[in-house]
């Protein structure tokens, strides 16, 4: 019982984001052309420094309040789980009931946003606690932490609206940008998009496993195999606890009130997940997949500076509106701009960065996406409603003679230029 | 609680929590109720000297108890950040195990000794771990044990004394202390009782920079401070604390004679941080240290193998950073490793090394 757990290892927030070393294309010395439309390589790079000092400058005020924030949060979201459960377990009062359900959803959309998404960041890791440490964190969700944080924190984070990098543009499922190429299964784009919604959790899973990479041949057996056990053992305690053990507790309950109700503490846990899986979908579908947000050919993003990093994540991000309980219940992604800016930033404080980017956008006169929930979610809504129509551009068929005439090209070309690559030194 | 601690750390209840603790949740009522976490209150904060306090600490029922020489991390919120120390136990095991404490020399550069030293208060909670340590008294006392202690590493001899005089231990103590000066040491009123109240006891004290007149013992360490005192090392098994500089002359002299298998030894404070001792390692520091699992490597800087990891862009996890906790301890694939504490110098391959006190000798790879 009592495993030994090595102390937290501590490191400053800035230690995090790994960008944008990793876009480093094969010829060096060609610039990005990401942001030259709003700015010139100067002013990119003073920009790209006034957000370095604006990210100093937070960084070095975190303090008591926002470890008190966060603990305050996590008593709140227990309080709710608790009291959830014990509604739960009063299926003859049905006031009860309907309470407990709305609070268990409550507490796991919490746990999963405001609290596990934030703290996975590395948001908290400053306070060397191990209740909070971006390392250790598990999250109520059936997808496992360890290749959550990879595909997102890395992945997402690093490579945020690049084709071909991103996993996150339609998450491989749906077509939401006009420079995806089109497949037949895309016409299904709205159904498939509300079925997505209504399992989110398992199709986050799905996502972490990274099928596509195994059999693109950029991911070993070994790690495939790994990734697939560490799901299956998440999932497992997952259902276990709400579809098993609560259930059999519910047992307990049957004398009085009858033999359905281990059935209905099962219904509840499921209406609970379920709220989640809704409410966590809307969001994040929010964040990157409105009309006006922009995405990025990898080309254009290699060998960006800093400051066209920052550029790349404020034009691909939009913002939700709304009052400062909205804000919590979406873990502050509903600044998905100051989020994907300064990802490790606790997001307490992104409220109070806003108002400074705002100012630095209207300076420099770039687009400060932020809307109602319900317009982003239109916008959302229509394209997804548009791009599942077959364009007419062959290019933009996924399956057209062009578009594979010019996949092979690609391919080819990155073979010889991998060739000349390994020449090279042979050469010198 | 027992009881029902068993019964909240058993696994049906893990499945009720998952993939939260049980913790988790009692921490939420009350910060003292825990299954696994190891809790105290700070009863009360004591000045031992201008320098060091005594901090009585009240543990909550997770807390196994200690062995007098064990010591255990501390940790204590500061401005939303915990920072956690390693400090020996000093009381008495004596007394039963609901009350114990941890005495603190205030290092100048040492910001949780200066902070527990000046500012603790009484109520405060402290996040601990259990006992740690093998530096410990055997079950059954041998007849004869020689106590030796330098500056703030007479903590957990103290403990060790301090038991023995309240089990009315009968067998001959030896206890022997190195301080600078009278007013530099810690626990003097009961240093100057303790001789009286053991059974079979000799204590002396041994003020470095300030001489007593009339003392028996003069200086540092030296074997002839044994002879004088009647002590046979090769006989007599003996636990000594201290800085390196004296562990290593203690070490030194019982080599000599061949009593090393009676020598116990424990250090408090960093050894590393000898500016002399650093600058030797780097002027001696040849060949490449590679980090086998991250694929990279680096000259060999003569600084420690964390050290060279942290500077090569690597985040190795570490703990106390005095190795102590074995948080650090990494295989290492190959080459030679001396420990900076002991100065020995190892070159088995496979083996386990803390790589905060350990330094490669020539081309050295470790799975980091």
């Amino acid at each position: 019982m009592s495993r030994k757990r090595p102390p937290i290892e501590t490191f400053d927030a800035s230690g995090h984001d790994a960008a944008p070393e990793p876009l480093v294309g094969t010829d060096r010395t060609k610039r990005s052309t990401i942001g030259l439309e709003y700015m010139t390589y100067e002013e990119l790079e003073s920009f790209g420094e006034e957000l370095d000092a604006l990210r100093q400058r937070t960084l070095d005020s975190l303090g008591q309040a926002d470890a008190d924030y966060i603990r305050r949060v996590i008593k709140v979201q227990r309080a709710c789980e608790v009291a959830g459960r014990i509604g739960v377990f009063m299926p003859f009062f049905w006031p009860a009931f309907v309470a407990g359900v709305v609070l268990l959803g409550v507490s796991k959309i919490l746990e999963n946003m405001e609290i596990g998404h934030n703290v996975m960041h590395g948001q908290y890791d400053w306070m060397n606690d191990p209740l909070v440490d971006g390392k250790r964190y598990e999250w109520d969700n059936v997808a496992p932490a360890q290749d959550w944080k990879h595909g997102h924190n890395f992945i997402h984070h690093t490579y945020t609206n690049i084709h071909g990098k991103d996993r996150d543009i339609g998450y491989g499922l749906l077509r939401i940008d006009t420079d995806q190429p089109w497949y037949p299964s895309h016409r299904f784009n709205l159904p498939a998009a509300f079925f997505l919604m209504l399992f989110f959790e398992w199709g986050v899973m799905y996502h972490g496993l990274e099928l596509d990479e195994y059999l693109g041949g950029k991911m070993s057996k070994k790690e495939f195999r790994d990734r697939k056990s560490r799901a299956a053992r998440k999932a497992r305690r997952q259902v276990l606890k709400d579809y098993v053990a609560y259930p059999l507790l519910g047992l307990a309950l049957v004398p009085f009130v009858g033999w359905w109700a281990p059935l209905a503490i099962l219904g509840a846990n499921f209406a609970a997940n379920l709220i989640r899986n809704i409410w966590t979908f809307l969001i994040i579908f929010c964040g990157h997949f409105p009309a006006e947000v922009q995405s990025f050919a990898e080309e254009d993003a290699e060998n960006e500076t800093r400051g066209q990093w920052y550029l790349r994540q404020l034009l691909g991000s939009a913002n939700i509106s709304g009052r400062p309980w909205f804000h919590v219940l979406s873990g502050n992604l509903s600044h998905q701009i100051e989020h994907h800016l300064f990802p490790d930033i606790p997001a307490r404080r992104y409220p109070e960065l806003a108002t400074e980017i705002q100012e630095i956008c209207r300076r420099h006169g770039l687009q400060y996406n932020s809307g109602r929930l319900s317009r982003q979610l239109a916008s959302v809504a229509r394209q997804l409603a548009a791009y599942s129509a077959k364009p007419d551009d062959p290019y933009l068929q996924g399956k057209s003679p062009e578009s594979k005439a010019l996949r092979r090209a690609k391919r080819e070309a990155a073979r010889a230029a991998q060739a000349a690559d390994a020449r090279q030194p042979v050469d010198a | 609680m027992g009881l029902v601690r068993t019964a909240l750390g058993s696994r049906p209840v893990r499945a009720l929590t998952s993939p939260r603790t049980v913790d988790d949740y009692l921490d939420q009522i009350h910060p003292m109720l825990t299954v696994d976490a190891v809790r105290a209150r700070v009863v009360e904060v004591r000045r031992e000297t201008g320098a060091a306090s005594t901090v009585v600490l009240r543990p909550n029922g997770a807390w196994k108890g200690f062995a007098p020489g064990q010591h255990v991390q501390f940790g204590i919120e500061v401005d939303g950040t915990r920072k956690v120390r390693v400090f020996s136990v000093s009381s008495s095991a004596a007394a039963g195990q609901r009350r114990f404490t941890v005495s603190v020399k205030a290092h100048p550069d040492g910001y949780v000794s200066q902070f527990l030293h000046r500012e603790l208060q009484p109520g405060t909670l402290v996040h601990l771990s259990q006992a740690q340590g093998e530096f410990v008294l055997p079950q059954s006392v041998p007849d004869h044990v020689l106590l030796l202690s330098g500056g703030s590493g007479i903590t957990p001899v103290m403990s060790m004394a301090r038991t023995l005089r309240d089990r009315g231990h009968r067998g001959r103590i030896t206890f022997v202390h190195y301080a600078r000066s009278r007013e530099d040491e810690m626990f003097t009123p009961e240093l100057d009782r303790l001789a009286e109240e053991l059974a079979d006891a000799t204590v002396e004290r041994v003020y470095t920079r300030e001489p007593e007149p009339g003392a028996r013992l003069e200086g540092r360490f030296r074997a002839d401070h044994l002879r004088r005192l009647g002590v046979d090392p090769t006989t007599t098994p003996t636990w000594v604390c201290g800085p390196a500089g004296l562990i290593a002359t203690v070490r030194d002299v019982y080599a000599e004679i061949g009593a090393d298998a009676q020598l116990h030894s424990e250090y408090f404070k960093v050894p590393t941080v000898d500016p002399a001792l650093l600058e030797q390692n780097a002027a001696t520091a040849t060949g490449t240290l590679t980090f086998e699992s991250s694929g990279t490597s680096a000259d060999n800087s003569g600084a420690t193998i964390l050290e060279q990891a942290e500077a090569a862009g690597l985040t190795p996890e570490y703990g106390c950073r005095m190795g102590v906790c074995n948080t650090c301890a990494v295989k290492k694939l190959g080459g030679a490793v001396r420990h900076v504490v002991s100065g020995e110098i190892n070159a088995r391959t496979d083996e386990t090394v803390k790589v905060c006190v350990t330094v490669p000798v020539g081309d050295v790879a470790v799975a980091l």
